[in-house]
């Protein structure tokens, strides 16, 4: 085989791993955005209060509840910090299946990046709650909206400017550590990678294609963070 | 008699261990306008705040029109409503801040309609028929496709007027409108309120402007230590006040100016 064929060959093996890739990026972005939105909204309008400031049993009990659910949160937060990926994805795949629940590989990769990810989202999204000025929210609830309401058309738009340029950082990390999910066999760039290069020694060739794809992938990732980051910066809007 | 359009009943409110509302009692006839005043921290803001239960008061009921505000009956005994009953009464207050809270990332137009086409379910060319209503009556529909930081802050409290006008309220509250203004801007939004105050709205006001209270309310309450120390026609209190504490606050507030 001639050079160019071989880059031929291994570039289409390897662009078979890219869709994998590119998927498992896409749907753990989305789940970790879920969760740190969700647990983040959670946190930042759960502020804490005096015991003696409860109006009522139910009121009581909505706020212990609240404050219950932040206790928590905190801990999946402090948790996911703590622990590399590799050790998550170990768990979710071969710990589970040893309990008797085997997860795919494509399953298992999104769940243990995700959770990952929703952990420190979660700090994201409760930053940038926590930068609009409570005024912002009454003025929203004092003509008529509910605080979901408020949430959804006063805050959340404002919230976007802050929490999109570390958004945007986040989904260009993410990119480049799907490459560990190949250790739980998800068919992904660095599996097939390490397939090649096992059969064909080409080592040099086989990783600066790799290096060239996700090299492709992320720099578009990278100007858009570059635009979110000016448009922050620039102001308001 | 015709019921009063707001009735505060024993209104108490505390932070923590803070006492700030020691017992609330007031009416607000139909049309009428009252102003507020009193030392800083004797609770003015948390009164009017309490009215459309941005605060939610310890004790004591509001109730704005003959009906229960915030809370309902559930056989003798009182609930606190759901936020969504909430809002919807809410909705028929209109409150201007004093720091004006319009919303940055929408244009004027949007800020005054927003509310219109996302809760009532307003068709949006309807709702910017009256955003511009409402904008031209504060004088300020040629700003339509503004962003609020690009107006001064005369501008935006005018804008956050005209917000509280499109809700079409029973009742306008005012806490301290103008006192986040540069002085050269606080005729401009006294203006604007007066001219809603000739058109018999209700409100209630809470101001530092001793002189624009006089004129244009019809009452004057005068809040001290959590309660109410003093009130009656705005003339009468302001001009020949009775209580000590008045006094000598009449007589700081003129000071000053
Ligand atoms: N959310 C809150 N938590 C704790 N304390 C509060 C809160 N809101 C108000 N207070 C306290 O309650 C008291 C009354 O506050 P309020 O804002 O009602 O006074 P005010 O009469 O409006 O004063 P000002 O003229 O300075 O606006 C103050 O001592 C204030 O510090
Ligand atoms: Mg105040």
């Amino acid at each position: 085989m001639t050079l160019v064929e071989k880059i031929e060959l291994y570039s289409l093996t390897l662009l078979k791993g890219a869709g994998f890739t590119i998927g498992i990026t896409v749907i753990t972005f989305c789940v970790a955005v879920a969760l740190g939105l969700l647990f983040g909204a959670i946190k930042a309008f759960n502020a804490k209060r005096e015991l003696s400031s409860l109006l009522s049993f139910t009121d009581a009990v909505l706020y212990l509840s609240g404050r219950l659910l932040v206790l928590l949160i905190n801990v999946y937060v402090e948790v996911f910090r703590g622990l590399p990926a590799l050790a998550v994805l170990f768990i979710l795949y071969f710990g589970l299946a040893y309990a008797g629940l085997q997860l795919g590989s494509f399953a298992a990769a999104v769940l243990g990046l995700g959770l990952i990810g929703g952990a420190m989202l979660t700090e994201v999204f409760r930053a940038g709650f926590g930068s609009i000025h409570q005024g912002q929210r009454e003025a929203a609830l004092a003509v008529g909206m509910t605080p979901l309401d408020a949430l959804r058309h006063i805050i959340l738009p404002q919230t976007w400017r802050i929490t999109l340029p570390p958004l945007a950082n986040y989904a260009i990390g993410l990119l480049k550590d799907t490459a560990i999910v190949s250790a739980i066999a998800a068919p992904e760039i660095m599996f097939f990678a390490r397939n090649l290069v096992t059969r064909t020694f080409d080592t040099e060739i086989i990783y600066l294609l790799v290096a060239v794809i996700y090299f492709c992938l992320s720099f578009p990732l990278a100007r858009l963070a570059d635009r979110f980051e000016a448009r922050a910066r620039a102001g308001v809007r | 008699m015709s019921e009063p359009l707001l009735k505060v009943e024993n209104l108490h409110k505390s932070f923590g261990s803070l006492d700030v509302l020691k017992g609330i009692d007031l009416e607000l006839g139909r049309g009428e306008k009252i102003a507020l005043i009193g030392p800083s921290g004797c609770g003015k803001s948390t009164c009017l705040r309490c009215v459309n239960y941005l605060e939610t008061p310890n004790r004591g009921h509001i109730y704005l029109d003959g009906e229960l505000f915030g809370e309902k009956k559930v056989g003798d005994r009182h609930v606190h409503m759901s936020e969504k009953e909430l809002a919807r009464q809410r909705a028929t207050i209109g409150m201007v801040f004093q720091g004006f809270y319009l919303w940055p990332h929408l244009t004027v137009r949007d800020n005054v309609a927003i509310a219109q086409i996302k809760v009532n379910g307003m068709a949006r060319s309807e709702a910017y028929d009256l955003a511009g209503e409402v904008l031209r009556k504060v004088h300020m529909e040629h700003k339509s496709d503004e962003y609020p930081e690009r107006l001064s802050g005369g501008q935006q409290q005018r804008v956050a007027i005209a917000r509280a006008l499109a809700q079409r309220p029973k009742l306008l509250l005012f806490d301290e409108p103008t006192s986040a203004l540069d002085p050269e801007l606080v005729g401009e939004v006294l203006n604007t309120i007066h001219e809603l105050a000739n058109e018999g709205r209700s409100m209630m006001l809470v101001t530092h402007e001793i002189a624009f209270a006089r004129e244009v309310a019809d009452r004057v309450i005068f809040m001290d230590d959590g309660g109410i120390a003093e009130q009656g026609p705005a003339k009468e209190v302001i001009d020949s006040p009775v209580n000590k504490r008045l006094k000598s606050f009449l007589g700081q507030m003129l000071e000053r100016h």
